[in-house]
């Protein structure tokens, strides 16, 4: 993959930002990633604004959010467009920016993952996520996002022969880690004994193994080589980027416990970073429930199948362990931003690249693996992150 | 009397009771602090996903898999019922399109109380007897509705009866002959536009029901130079336990001759089912020869009375779909609060 | 109001009329458009016959708008005896009745109760086979 960065990061908390509007959110966000610049970068010198946005429509009443957010910015008559594919929008938004950036149409683009989902109430935020899985055979029937996960959980539980308690040690990391991070939208620690005694939202799946979405906006700023030379603040390159698609409904797949489209994006990303799986010293996955992440993982060939509860109960998703997730708390601590997780997840690789992951801060972290998925893997986008 | 130019018989039936039940005394916990006289021992309860058109489905698919034609053979689908989902819009057509019989095929809703479901049976009859049509579905079947409180909220329940008519040389059960006796008796009746069904306690009684039933059964046996001793099996609409066995005796039926199609005590009034639902447990246990007396009853008010004859094609068929004691035996009881949730009685604002 | 959307899977829902490929014989449900590469009319109408196994199950305590009333409710992958799986709730069972490879039957219930003036929706549910 041609040389390309990531020259400026920032996430707002995640949290219910009764207060604050989707364009609240989105400034705050640009005006801490332009802050980590130096030097500071005028205004007129982005290309670009690609907005990862998943439920803009179902939560927000609004569509068009390239226009709506880049005049919110100041910055009308930018170029400016938003990025759909469910909860990989932010993922995606990265994709896309850095093809442009490579093409040599910007020499920036502002990656901006923005969502904003406590204007309404529960019900709707539910119905918005069954937007990403099948509208006539899965949502219409009363599948729900949630209940997909829940069906593979179980399906899985049965073919490896692990109990729902198996899966505590996810949730457990990712609180643990959580803890530490000051923008997370739960920030305390968990036990194994709490999660057996959680109540069931689809089971096998209990409350504490079940995401909370939150409203929030993470940027990163994605430069070419030519102006990430001209500054003098750290960056991250962008080593390679995978992106691949499955079956839009779960039941279409020959083997469910396969997120085939997981596995060829990461293919594709080690591929073109030129990195294999042992170099890579810290990961993001879209890790709602535990089954996501033990599918995931499984299916980028971190673990073997059927392995990934074992290799959690052994300490491997810990930041010490072999492959760390969750380091800022994944979806479960730091909250479900929608289609802003995929943003979510690069400004903490890119904190855990150049050192300023705090108490979760994998040592030495050189290479970083972000993975987001749309519906249950139907849209999979994988980055390999490299420090510089 | 009224008998078709072609002979006509039953050439496939089945039945459906839903799964749930709520017991009478349950019922008088919650309003009586149990001190009433329950008409009944328990009724059944529709699912929170059952109405007439799915109950009908799978009364449908089991008349269907008895007798032995394919759907699209079915020259007419005609549904009896008092709780239609749809007040305007048939339900013929959503059971026609999941049997597959569409679109081909003559529709429609009948309504007579407790018995529009024999009136599309009399009215089969009438299709097949005169050739316009080889084969017709006729479906009674009810999901009830008592308001709380009432009297007949202890039996008012769900089930479904249907039965496809055909030429008589085919048929499992030949019909002799009908009779329908009809006045204008409002015992019971719900206007346009409301929930629930009003009745007229006692009046629904000597002047409703046993005027009627006796009228039609006794103008039946007559006609057909009959009497009660010559039938095997009784069935009389069972709006409670009482009415029907008060009828019978009344009528000179003994008990056993009244016992296999006697449900309301374990299910209540099904409604437009109850008098074919109590046919379709009697063919369940039928043998070739047996003859079965048949008199529904519907509040407004009139009686439809059938003669059957019973052959040797009911051993094949009936054990091709379900028994009645399949359904009757698979029983969930629910407590008075899922049953007013399910039932649509909550204010869910 | 959702009207079409709903009328045009009737075929689908209230009978399970998936397809079977004309030359190979595989049986799919739902049907859907024949692939980029293939003969349109490859793909046949065939009704299949509504039995199958449990291949997962799940019980949702929290749904979303339209399943409400219903809550708590079971759903389930249904691996149907022709081939295909297909998700769809089970009906008529509690959660401590089900296992994993239970053999299940297609009932036709009521799906959706689109509103006081809308359209209700019909459809395929599961139960276990009955006897």
């Amino acid at each position: 993959m041609k040389p390309v960065y990531i020259v400026g990061a920032h996430a707002t908390s995640v949290a219910e930002h009764y207060e604050f509007s989707l364009a609240d959110l989105a400034l705050e966000a640009l005006r801490g990633a332009f802050k980590m610049v130096t030097p500071a970068l005028e205004p007129e010198r982005i290309g670009a604004i690609y907005v990862a946005n998943a439920f803009g429509e179902a939560l927000v009443g609004q569509a068009n959010l390239g226009a709506a957010l880049a005049s919110a910015a100041g910055l009308s008559g930018i170029d400016a467009l938003r990025v759909e594919a469910a909860g990989a929008s932010g993922g995606l938004a990265l994709r896309q920016a850095a093809m442009a950036v490579i093409c040599g149409t910007y020499d920036l683009v502002a990656v901006l993952g923005a969502e904003k989902v406590t204007d309404k109430l529960e019900d709707r935020m539910e119905a918005a996520q069954m937007l990403s899985i099948d509208s006539d055979t899965e949502a219409d029937i009363g599948a729900t996002l949630t209940s997909q996960w829940a069906l593979l959980m179980r399906r899985y539980m049965h073919e490896y022969g692990y109990e729902a308690a198996d899966f505590a040690p996810f949730p457990i990391n990712a609180h643990s880690n959580g803890k530490h991070n000051r923008e997370a939208l739960y920030r305390f620690s968990i036990t194994a004994e709490k999660y057996l005694k959680a109540p069931q939202i689809a089971s096998p799946l209990n409350m504490l193994d079940c995401s909370s979405l939150g409203d929030g906006a993470a940027v990163v700023l994605v430069a070419s080589e030519r102006l990430a030379r001209e500054l003098t603040s750290p960056r991250v390159r962008i080593g390679g980027s995978g992106l691949s698609t499955d079956t839009a409904a779960l039941y279409q797949r020959r083997d469910p416990l396969l997120l085939n489209a997981a596995r060829q994006s990461a293919a594709t990303a080690m591929q073109q970073a030129g990195v294999v799986h042992a170099d890579i010293d810290v990961l993001e996955f879209t890790d709602p429930h535990s089954i996501a992440a033990a599918l995931a993982l499984e299916a980028s060939r971190f673990v073997d199948r059927g392995a990934a509860p074992r290799h959690a109960a052994d300490g491997g998703i810990t930041v010490s362990g072999a492959t760390p997730i969750a380091t800022a708390g994944g979806y479960k601590a730091r909250g479900d931003v929608g289609g802003a997780n995929g943003v979510y997840q690069l400004v903490e690789l890119v904190r855990q690249l150049q050192g300023n992951a705090g108490a979760a801060q994998v040592p030495n972290a050189r290479v970083a693996f972000a993975q987001c998925l749309g519906g249950v893997g139907s849209t999979a986008i994988s980055h390999i992150l490299l420090a510089e | 009397m009224m008998q078709p130019d072609r002979p006509v018989g039953l050439i496939g039936y089945g039945v459906y009771i839903p799964r749930y039940r709520i017991a009478a005394n349950e019922i008088a916990r919650i309003w009586t602090d149990g001190q009433s006289g329950a008409p009944i021992e328990a009724k059944s309860v529709p699912g929170p996903d059952e109405d007439t058109v799915t109950i009908s489905i799978e009364a449908a698919r089991n008349a269907l898999a008895r007798s032995g034609i394919r759907a699209e053979q079915l020259n007419a689908i005609w549904i009896g019922s008092e709780s239609h989902p749809y007040s305007v819009k048939p339900s013929g057509t959503i059971v026609a399109e999941a049997l597959g019989t569409t679109p081909w095929i003559s529709a429609a809703d009948w309504e007579f109380a407790c018995k529009a479901g024999s009136e599309a049976l009399t009215a089969g009859m009438g299709m097949v007897g005169s050739r316009m049509a080889e084969y017709v579905l006729s479906i009674g079947a009810d999901t009830a509705q008592g308001r709380p409180g009432d009297a007949l909220e202890y039996t008012a329940s769900a089930g479904a009866a249907a039965f496809i008519l055909g030429p008589a040389d085919e048929c499992l059960a030949q019909i002799e002959a009908t009779v329908s006796y009809v006045t204008d008796t409002p015992d019971f009746f719900r206007r346009a536009d409301r929930p629930y069904p009003v009745h007229g306690n006692r009046f629904t009684g000597e002047p409703a029901y046993f005027h009627q039933i006796q009228s039609s059964v006794k103008r039946l046996m007559h006609e057909l130079d009959r009497q009660p001793q010559d039938y095997t099996y009784a069935i009389l609409h069972q709006p409670n336990a009482k009415f029907p066995q008060a009828a019978a005796k009344r009528l000179g039926f003994t008990p056993e001759q009244l016992a296999p199609g006697l449900l309301s005590p374990k299910i209540g009034n099904t409604y437009s089912a109850a008098a074919l639902s109590g046919l379709c447990a009697a063919l369940d246990v039928a043998q070739p020869g047996d003859s079965i007396l048949v008199a529904s009853y519907g509040s407004g008010a009139g009686s439809d009375a059938y003669s059957f004859v019973v052959n040797e094609k009911i051993l094949e068929r009936r054990h091709l779909a379900p028994l009645t004691s399949v359904y009757l035996e698979r029983k969930t009881f629910v407590d008075y609060a899922v049953y007013v949730k399910w039932r649509g009685k909550l204010v869910m604002g | 109001m959702d009207i079409a959307k709903h009328w045009r899977q009737r075929a689908t829902r209230y009978r399970m009329q998936g397809q079977r490929h004309r030359e190979t014989g595989e049986i799919r449900f739902p049907a859907r458009p024949s692939a980029l590469c293939e003969d349109p009319a490859v793909w046949e109408p065939y009704i299949l016959s509504g039995r199958g196994e449990i291949y997962s199950f799940t019980v949702l305590r929290q749904s979303a708008d339209g399943f409400v009333d219903l809550t708590p409710y079971p759903l389930a992958m249904v691996r149907l005896n022709e081939g295909p799986l297909v998700v769809a709730q089970l009906t008529d069972c509690e959660e401590a009745e089900l296992s994993i490879g239970q053999p299940v039957e297609m009932v036709t219930r009521r799906l959706k109760d689109t509103g006081e003036d809308g359209v209700l929706v019909y459809g395929y549910k599961f139960r276990p086979v009955l006897s």
